[in-house]
């Protein structure tokens, strides 16, 4: 089969629901994107685990530390369950590390944000893991068998952080006026770095049209940010906190909610790298491989002498 | 008895919270993505099995402080850890090694506690054994590795069982309240744990090409009586929180 | 295709093992995930902890990335489609007079 040929039956099998397995045919482009978005969804859940994990040591009750380690945990998983779906692809996690150390692959913006107090531990599970987890329904049914096989599995146990994060928001919402005023205040910080989440305006996104032609991404940017907004906003209103956005309305003839433009300077600037933390969290991954190395190393001679015997 | 009961299962408690503490420190920082999650089950069980014996430890009391109560508004002077959990975690070679330490006599601790008259504490310590159970096989399998790796880890191995076996005396060393339990029947004699973790140690550490360190003394002062300077800085970053809102939910 | 040597920096992140994990006891194995481990004892180890986290599992098994042999997609075609017309192979190919029970 000549190339054209190829890529003619590839289009057919997406358009038909099909799943492309790693030893499928490919065009070049498909397993250069996916490996992108793959490695970049990788690279979030590992760096996504310092902000949060700074609270892990300074949670106010067991039960609370208890949970918050178990979730930071689990974006390890996450982060590990996704790197191995981008190995399928060829790539290797040595190297999709490096290039993360190296900072010149992405990660979302969104861990480049500081945890000031112990509320954005909660609205991180609500904003955070909520928009992840709309972002994640739809990469479940990627066309990308083990990218799809590796967001089922997240999304089933990423349940459990959004309704985590929301239990803290709503328990400081109805303490006492200072941990009220916690709350709101880490309501005020959020908010719009998590309407970041989604991306660019679809018109100012330039890899979704292919992203949705190979099946990969279902739905756009908007739509998914749209989604997150009504799905929030109510929420919101239920433990009487206050989204920071004054354009926010309730647009009948659409049942949607109308909000705000996001500061996409601010966007554009975190992601490139000059966010508030964006030196502080490649430090610490820095830190941790660099420390890590000679362990790394001990384990694999130990791995080779234990052969080396077997084999004599 | 209840005052003596309450000290001993705190210190159960204790141990636990605080190593279990220290481990939770590596979340996000270990050497590789999969030891990472390893830890973190660790710390998991360890604060788990904490927040059970100090439940317990303040049912004892029946002065109605709860698990948190506990955990969060007791100063450093009132913790009753061993010396060993509250050192910090160094590199991962050191905190193998302080767990294969904590490990190995925790197991036989718990196993012997399973055993204990005072039937929910038995049950408490049934369930943790095994937990512990799996804990000495990851830092056992990890001592095994760093020992006989490269030359660098086995260096960096032998140093962290050099300095942390000047702590392994307070183990063994019977506190006031466990001998008074022991004698009133509540918990078995635990004598035998030295010359069993002894054991073990020795065969681990042969096997992983390491020295086994020479005994010091004990200290001149009762077990888990006093701290080093590792615990209170600790507890001010666990406890700032909880101490700022108090009464507080969260 | 991936590499278990060291890559740019000299550094690695162990060979790929595929896990395999059984739910209840007398269920089949079926595919986890994948995961990084220098051994046969470190991978089970792994697999215990990262895909037996939320319960449920009764046993595991560990198989080196590299010894797993795939079927490749481009010969279904002949390898697969025919097996599919022998509907002989199927109970409800065969007709039974009617009545007739426990067959």
């Amino acid at each position: 089969m000549d190339e054209t040929a190829q890529i003619e039956n590839f289009e057919r099998r997406i358009a038909a629901g099909e799943s492309i397995e790693p030893k499928d045919w490919m065009p070049e482009r498909f397993r250069k994107q996916l490996t992108r978005m793959i490695s970049q969804h990788a690279h979030s859940e590992i760096v996504g685990m310092l902000p949060e994990g700074a609270w892990i040591t300074r949670a106010p009750t067991l039960r609370r530390k208890i949970t918050l380690l178990a979730k930071v945990q689990d974006e390890g998983g996450h982060g590990l369950y996704l790197y191995c779906a981008a190995e399928t692809l060829g790539a290797d996690r040595s190297e999709l590390i490096d290039q993360l150390l190296a900072g010149k692959a992405k990660y979302s913006s969104i861990f480049n944000y500081p945890t000031l107090s112990w509320a954005d531990i909660g609205v991180i599970g609500w904003f955070v893991d909520g928009a992840a987890i709309v972002n994640q329904t739809m990469l479940a049914k990627a066309s990308y068998g083990p990218y799809s096989r590796a967001m089922i599995r997240i999304c089933k146990e990423e349940n459990f952080h959004k309704k985590q994060g929301f239990e803290i928001v709503a328990t400081l919402a109805a303490g006492t006026p200072a941990q009220h005023a916690m709350v709101q205040d880490a309501v005020n910080r959020w908010w719009w770095p998590s309407l970041m989440m989604f991306g660019p305006h679809d018109a100012d996104s330039p890899n979704s049209a292919e992203l949705k032609r190979w099946g990969i991404k279902r739905r756009s940017n908007d739509e998914l940010r749209q989604r997150f907004v009504d799905m929030t906003v109510p929420q919101a209103q239920a433990v009487n906190l206050t989204l920071p956005d004054p354009e926010l309305r309730y647009n009948a003839a659409t049942d949607q909610w109308h909000f705000g433009e996001i500061n996409w300077e601010e966007f554009h600037r975190v992601i490139n790298g000059d966010g508030p933390c964006n030196k502080e969290r490649l430090q610490a991954r820095r830190d941790a491989h660099e420390n890590g190395r000679w362990v790394r190393e001990a384990a694999e001679a130990y791995a080779a002498k234990q052969q080396r015997m077997q084999a004599a | 008895m209840n005052a003596d009961l309450f000290n001993f299962v705190a210190g159960l408690a204790d141990d636990r919270l605080v190593l279990g503490h220290r481990l939770s420190e590596w979340c996000g920082h270990a050497p590789i993505l999969e030891e990472d999650i390893a830890l973190a089950n660790i710390a998991l069980d360890l604060i788990g099995q904490a927040q059970n014996f100090l439940k317990l430890a303040g049912d004892i009391e029946g002065a109605g402080r709860n698990e948190d109560q506990l955990a969060y508004f007791r100063d450093p002077a009132q913790f009753l850890n061993l010396q060993l959990v509250e050192q910090p975690n160094g590199d991962f070679a050191f905190t193998i090694a302080r767990q294969a330490i904590f490990d190995c006599w925790s197991v036989y601790l718990l196993e012997a506690l399973s055993s204990s008259s005072h039937q929910e504490l038995a049950a408490l310590c049934v369930r943790a054994a095994k937990e512990d159970r799996y804990h000495w096989k990851h830092s056992s399998t990890w001592v095994q590795r760093l020992g006989d790796g490269t030359a660098e880890s086995h260096q960096r191995m032998q140093s962290a069982f050099d300095a942390l076996w000047s702590f392994t005396p307070e183990l063994f060393q019977a506190t006031a309240a466990q001998q008074k339990l022991v004698a009133a029947g509540l918990i078995p004699n635990l004598s035998s744990l030295e010359s069993q973790w002894r054991k073990a140690m020795n065969e681990l550490l042969e096997m992983a090409t390491l020295k086994v360190p020479t005994v010091g003394a004990a200290a001149g002062r009762p077990a888990r009586s006093q701290h080093t300077a590792h615990l209170a800085p600790m507890l001010s970053e666990m406890q700032g929180l909880a101490r700022a809102f108090p009464g507080a939910a969260w | 295709m991936s590499k278990t040597e060291a890559t740019l920096n000299g550094d690695s992140q162990w060979p790929l093992w595929e896990v395999f994990v059984q739910g209840p006891e007398g269920e089949p194995h079926s595919h986890a995930g994948s995961l990084h481990a220098p051994d046969a004892a470190l991978a089970l180890q792994n697999a215990r902890d990262v895909y037996s986290r939320r319960g449920g599992v009764s046993s595991i098994w560990v198989v080196p990335a590299k010894d797993i042999i795939a079927s490749s997609s481009a010969e279904n075609g002949l390898m697969f489609e025919p097996m599919d017309s022998k509907v002989y192979r199927h109970a409800q190919f065969y007709k039974v007079p009617r009545g007739v029970k426990n067959l």
